[in-house]
């Protein structure tokens, strides 16, 4: 059996599951658009100060936003549930003992979760072109798809690496909200930090959803004349990404924890 | 040519050990299942059961002692061992936005050479819920899907663990038909069992494991006819007719005589001879050779209710 077709068939098979299940589908796929539309109902017009580029208009700022916000969504958050779940009833012990390699299992849940996530950032600038008006930059396009890669790549590694911390499904919910909640508020993706103490800009800046929602908001700011690589922050969210793969190494399991 | 299809072995286990921590789980077992056997673990929880099947399935790494299954040693998480085992845990998931066709699909297609589709679902009498989504089953269809999914790479041998637990009596009577299909099918059977009835209608061997020790091991019929023992047991007649004739083997249990015997014969000549003549109806008398659960019960029975702590050391 050819291990790569394993592969492939896994993602096919996540993908139906996902499709079906109405909560996943709900708070991965349909809340970030609520909070675009929300968002862009509330503050659309308004001119943000994203300091580095200048004034962009409410909905510029909030499309890459939303767009962090999907990638997240789809990779952190999504993986570290439906991993921890899968652990605990035992579907991942079961998994273990049959000849399927452990990498294309993960294969199918790292790409399907990538998969879902590209979808999203599409929907995102679609509904932002056709409906806000956003300009979708064409010069920074290339940087727009790496930065949306290593944060695709380096959110799944970390919500692989959650669920080694997660001490069981129940304590799931709590633990994957908890640590990511808190910083999408500030990190520049619900609310602009233009008015924010430096404490909470620096404290925020330690972590790599800040650095993603400023990357992509670089590539997809139309008053950009370069390339549009944040250099800087993309290391940062990569340096993210490889602990969380380190991390992952040493404490994730198979095995159901009760 | 494998070694183990000369010798005809699926499992030898020799010495084996596992502790967690301080605590020693299994400590120094043998175990020997030929192929086309099927065998059954016995034991209370907590004596090693579990830990002894996880390390044969490869799920567990073993403290020390020789492990070999259809001549793999299962730590080592081989590819072609895995090829070649079914396991059916006990509780673990399925996903549950899958239908019946379409999990035993998933898992049919990581096998070499699995079994066709609709012969396993035939197997477990699935048939009228292969399109039904695994979260819409009743347990004890998800416990059938379970071991459908055992069964999906037409395993050599396949791991049992409490297979029938929670099934009601004609659930339990089907699953058995359906082990011994299998194993007339040519599959080696390694079950664990709280049902000892279980493991006397489809056992060929039996050990029976009791704090992390081997204390029996052997076809059920020899290890029931070991003890050779019989109980004689009815209502207890009351102070009105003159004392029975055995009374000092005899012991009250609710309400009834019970006698344990190795000599059923003189012993009901005289017991009954007794009622004759005094007229003493023995009222709900039973004969009964022991069981599986007697042998099991004995030997299972922890020697610090029987023999005081220090049995323990």
């Amino acid at each position: 059996m050819n291990d790569v077709r394993l592969a492939l068939r896994q993602v096919v098979y996540e993908n139906r599951t996902f499709w079906r299940n109405p909560p996943a589908v709900f708070f991965t796929v349909a809340l970030p658009l609520m909070f675009l539309v929300i968002f862009n109902l509330l503050f659309g017009d308004d001119l943000i100060d994203r300091g580095f580029v200048g004034e962009v208009s409410g909905s510029t700022f909030y499309v890459p936003g939303i767009a962090a916000l999907a990638v997240i969504s789809a990779c952190y958050t999504n993986i570290a549930m439906m991993v921890s779940i899968a652990r605990d009833n035992g579907l991942l012990k079961r998994t273990r003992g049959t000849p399927l390699p452990s990498w294309a299992f993960l294969f199918g849940k790292i790409v399907h979760a990538t998969l879902v996530a590209v979808l999203l950032v599409a929907i995102v600038v679609a509904v932002g072109a056709i409906f806000y008006d956003v300009d979708v930059p064409t010069n920074t396009m290339p940087a727009f798809i790496v930065t949306l890669v290593i944060g695709a790549a380096s959110f799944c590694a970390l919500g692989l690496a959650m669920t080694g911390l997660i001490s069981n499904a129940d304590a799931a919910p709590a633990v994957v909200n908890g640590s990511i909640l808190p910083l999408l508020f500030i990190s520049d993706i619900f609310i602009p930090l233009q008015d924010a103490p430096d404490w909470l800009q620096t404290f925020g800046a330690i972590f790599p959803v800040k650095h993603f929602s400023e990357a992509l908001g670089t590539a997809f700011n139309p008053f950009e004349t370069g390339a549009g690589f944040e250099w800087g922050a993309l290391a940062v969210i990569a340096a993210w990404g490889v602990l969380g793969v380190l991390v992952s190494l040493r404490y994730f399991s198979w095995e159901p924890r009760k | 040519m494998t070694t183990e299809t000369a010798t005809a072995t699926a499992i030898s286990v020799t010495n084996l050990r596992k502790s967690y921590g301080d605590l020693e789980a299994v400590r120094g077992i043998d175990l020997h299942v030929s192929q086309g056997e099927v065998f059954a673990l016995l034991g209370p929880n907590g004596a090693g059961k579990t830990t002894t099947l996880e390390i044969l399935e490869g799920h567990r790494e073993r403290t020390a002692g020789e492990v070999s299954v259809l001549g793999h040693d299962p730590q080592r998480n081989e590819r072609d061992f895995k090829d070649r085992i079914g396991i059916v845990l006990q509780d673990t998931g399925v996903e549950r936005y899958l239908t019946v066709e379409e999990v035993i699909e998933l898992f049919r297609g990581y096998y070499p050479h699995p079994l066709p589709r609709d012969q396993i679902i035939e197997m477990v009498g699935l048939e009228e819920k292969r399109t039904s989504l695994v979260r819409r089953l009743s347990s004890g269809q998800q416990r059938r899907l379970d071991v459908a999914i055992g069964l999906a790479g037409d395993p050599d041998l396949l791991f049992l663990d409490e297979p029938t637990t929670g099934f009601d009596p004609a659930a339990r009577r089907n699953a058995w038909e359906m082990i011994k299909g299998l194993n007339a099918a040519g599959k080696t059977v390694f079950l664990t069992t709280h049902y000892m009835e279980e493991a006397q209608y489809l056992a060929d061997r039996v050990a029976i494991i009791a704090r992390g020790e081997i204390v029996a091991e052997g076809a059920p019929i020899d290890l029931i006819g070991r003890e050779a023992i019989t109980t004689i047991s009815f209502e207890d007649p009351g102070d009105g007719p003159p004392p029975y004739p055995v009374s000092e083997f005899a012991t009250l249990i609710d309400g009834r005589i019970v006698i344990e015997t190795s000599g059923p014969t003189a012993l009901l000549y005289a017991l009954t001879s007794w009622a004759t003549e005094h007229s003493v109806e023995l009222e709900g008398l039973t004969v009964a050779p022991w069981t599986l659960e007697d042998v099991y019960l004995k030997l299972t029975a922890d020697p610090e209710l029987e023999e005081g702590p220090e049995a323990e050391q």
